[in-house]
């Protein structure tokens, strides 16, 4: 059994309550942090962790604390991005509603370590009840004194809002985060000038995922060297996998980072392998945003080696042979599922998210959708195949947000590795087209 | 001072240019295009994507190269920036794919369109496009929207470079107007009801790099081609207003008024409602001479400055038109 650093506690009755997460060592490390240490000290503590954010990029948390511009007398701010929404990726709501004063401790620890005075969490708008149960723990947090004016004495001051947001998946990207919480259209921001120097309001702004802003909790608690004892290489600590699709044992699942792919789909700590006795036959291991691989580039590189729930292990071999561990939103395939309508099913998300301010991307995911749709539907032609890679390269890295990667990526890859399942539905329409028609042959290897 | 390359060209800017200005300063066909980016609005650029350069050394200091390509219209120069434009093949295919993009849903009804002539699309797509599309699936319209006495929105024609919204945002007084939907489904829309009357609102028309925004009092009168524009002066009561425009004359009729332009199609001086739609007699403005057109335009073609004119003779001429005819002088007789 690997360690739980953050959802130890998560089955007690009643954690969600400021009185039982108290009982069980909660704002320990808020303790700890303002009374013991220096914001810098506390900085140098994540630093040390190789915390790595945990929404998906995977940019060192500590780093990008460190980037934030601190002129005199200028607010700064903290946002918890709580926007979660990808397809597959289902962790931080759990979190959160299950821990709320977890997340809580998490934003007043790092609040503090950055000098900000005023912090948000933006949460989905969909996530009502959170919202609610993230309210009340607020109001408890501070009614015990760990928010609000001269926190236990400290003489640092701390709000805390939680904001809902209109329910666009765009929102999530940190610049259309930031511009929906000033109340205006989740548009992304141009980048340059980045959040750490012209955020919210334009003022210095870190904005970080929620379960990053949690994982700030046992670090100052154990110490960042500690916490980076754990994992492998440059990926430390421990990490929520939200594990679905054809799966005995679909859910969350804290891992230490550096688990092997295999072990965590088949080993009944964790998925208990393939639903039904099925075989596999592919897995998205970070979202539906980041690369499909079949089922033997996932638990193998290309070089013959088990890969590891890793951010390096599972981009080993880059797009062409690899994946990304991104958010953790890990999506099981067994042999019965169909790669062209899922590929379908994940282009018609982006095409509906996609915020239209860019050309490529406005244009370009209704266009793959719409040729996936036809594929799908047994109205393709072999040169479709070609057009949706070519239209997905259009997309790739000429947009403003990293939206288009993601509309791009999936489309790319499920072509790039099942080529041979396209080509059948072009050729096979009417067999293509039955339901429940999945493509009798095996992936071929790159 | 920074000094940059652009395309093997060196030149020396000031700190805080963008790449794209940059560029204008060398001037010629290595300008990148605009569709999105106005310079006299804040805030604009960076959506069309039209103008992605390749970035082959970011700075002297840090000579690495920029790993995606970036929008030339925002990005700021660095000493010792090596910029690629015309010469990498990599931003002429890109751009290729963006007009792609953008002729997706944009219907190509040019021979019936007033924007004909002046559409920074039409230029855009001849210089960079390919002569057929891959799109066989079928294209989004829009009903044609009433949204006022001036100005009629032809939405299937926008390619949402959000313009107009900065235009209404910055020039006038109750903005009515922005972008509705996400995605493809996006659209320039009014709230509820709504139409755009405000003063200076007919600016834009002049912003709108297509056909989608157009001047209800000119629509369909004339090719612009077979139109005569000259330089027109009027003291506008409006303190706001320059009162400096182009009249565009088709025999003794003006058909249509509009403010003067560089020759990147950008707005030099606002001009408001009144100027633009109430005032179409001769005798309302002062006349200054032939405009001079530069761009790549069919307007260019007709040789309508033939006739020289004499700046001199002109009282109250405006000393920027006064540079511009020395700078640009009428052409002569026998060219």
């Amino acid at each position: 059994m690997g360690r739980k650093l953050l959802t130890e506690h998560i089955n007690v009755p009643g954690i969600d309550t400021f009185e039982v997460y108290r009982q069980h060592g909660g704002y320990r490390s808020v303790e700890k942090a303002l009374k013991t240490m220096t914001p810098d000290e506390v900085v140098e503590e994540v630093k040390k962790s190789g915390l790595r954010g945990r929404g998906g990029a995977g940019f060192p948390t500590g780093m990008k604390w460190s980037f934030l511009a601190k002129p005199e007398g200028v607010p700064r701010h903290l946002v918890c991005n709580a926007d979660e929404s990808e397809p597959g990726t289902f962790k931080d709501r759990h979190l959160m509603s299950k821990l709320p004063h977890l997340l809580i401790e998490g934003m007043i620890t790092s609040s503090y370590a950055l000098g900000a005075n005023t912090s948000y969490i933006y949460i989905r708008g969909e996530l009502l009840y959170v919202l609610r149960i993230l309210e009340k723990a607020i109001a408890e947090a501070y009614a015990n004194g760990f928010l609000g004016k001269n926190i236990l004495g400290s003489g640092y001051d701390l709000d805390l809002h939680v904001h809902p947001g209109g329910g666009a998946y765009i929102c999530g990207e940190e610049t259309a985060l930031l511009e929906s919480l000033e109340g205006k259209r989740g548009n992304p921001r141009n980048k340059p000038p980045f959040p750490a120097v012209q955020g919210l309001y334009a003022r210095p702004t870190v904005v970080n995922n929620v379960e990053s802003i949690a994982a700030v909790v046992p670090i100052i608690n154990e110490g960042g060297e500690e916490y980076a004892k754990l994992g492998v290489g440059k990926s430390t600590g421990t990490k929520l996998i939200s594990a679905c699709g054809h799966l005995n044992k679909p859910g969350i699942y804290e891992i230490e980072l550096g688990v092997p792919v295999e072990e965590f789909i088949y080993s009944d700590e964790y998925c208990g392998g393939i639903w039904k006795g099925r075989d596999l036959k592919a897995v998205v291991a970070g979202g539906s945003s980041v690369p499909i691989l079949p089922k033997e580039l996932i638990l193998k590189t290309a070089a013959g080696e088990s890969r590891l729930m890793t951010y390096e292990s599972l981009s080993d071999g880059g797009f062409v042979t690899g994946t990304m561990l991104g958010s953790g939103g890990f999506i099981a395939m067994d042999e019965t599922t169909c790669i062209v309508r899922n590929t379908w099913n994940f282009s018609r998300f982006y095409h509906h998210e996609s915020c239209g301010q860019c050309s490529p991307c406005r244009e370009g995911t209704g266009w793959l959708e719409k040729v996936l749709h036809r594929l799908e539907h047994g109205h393709g032609n072999m040169h479709d195949i070609d057009l949706i890679v070519s239209v997905a390269k259009q997309i790739e890295g000429n947009t403003i947000c990293p939206l288009g990667e993601a509309a791009a990526w999936p489309v790319a890859a499920a072509v790039r590795h099942f080529r041979h399942e396209f080509e059948w539905h072009v050729t096979n329409r009417q067999e293509a087209t039955r339901p429940g028609a999945v493509y009798p042959g095996k992936a071929v290897l790159v | 001072m920074a000094k940059i390359t652009f395309d093997g060209i060196e030149i020396e800017v000031p700190d805080g240019t963008t790449i794209m200005n940059a560029a204008r300063k060398i001037g010629g066909d290595i300008v990148p295009p605009a569709m999105c980016y106005y310079t006299p609005l804040k805030g604009t650029g960076g959506k069309c994507r039209a103008c992605l350069v390749k970035v082959t050394a970011g700075s002297a200091k840090d000579p690495r190269p920029m790993p995606k390509l970036v929008p030339s219209c925002i990005t700021t120069v660095q000493d010792g920036m090596v910029v690629e434009n015309t010469t990498n093949q990599q931003v002429l295919d890109v751009r290729k794919g963006i007009v792609e993009m953008l002729l997706i849903n944009h219907p190509l009804d040019c021979p019936v369109c007033d924007q004909a002539g002046e559409c920074d699309l039409q230029n855009f797509a001849f210089e960079h496009g390919v002569a057929t599309t891959r799109y066989e699936e079928e294209r989004r319209t829009f009903e044609k929207i009433d949204i006022g006495p001036y100005i009629q929105l032809h939405m299937t024609r926008c390619i949402l470079c959000y313009r107009c919204v900065y235009t209404a945002d910055q020039l006038t007084e109750q903005r009515v107007h922005g972008v509705l939907g996400r995605g493809d489904a996006a659209e320039i829309g009014t709230y509820i009801d709504n139409i755009i009357d405000q003063d200076f609102s007919g600016n834009v028309i002049d912003v709108c790099p297509v056909g989608a925004l157009t001047d209800k009092t000119w629509r369909f009168k004339q090719r612009v081609w077979f139109t005569k524009p000259v330089n027109a002066h009027r003291n506008c009561e409006n303190p706001k207003c320059s009162g400096n425009v182009v009249l565009w004359y088709k025999g003794k009729d003006v058909l249509r008024v509009t403010a003067r332009k560089d020759e990147y199609g950008e707005v030099k001086e606002w001009i408001c409602n009144t100027c633009r739609f109430e005032k179409k007699e001769t005798s309302d403005w002062t006349i200054e001479g032939p405009t001079h057109i530069e761009r790549s335009s069919v307007i260019s073609a007709n040789h309508y400055e033939l006739p020289v004119v004499n700046p001199q003779v002109i009282a109250d001429m405006p000393e920027s038109t006064i540079r511009d005819l020395e700078q640009n002088p009428p052409l002569k007789l026998g060219r």
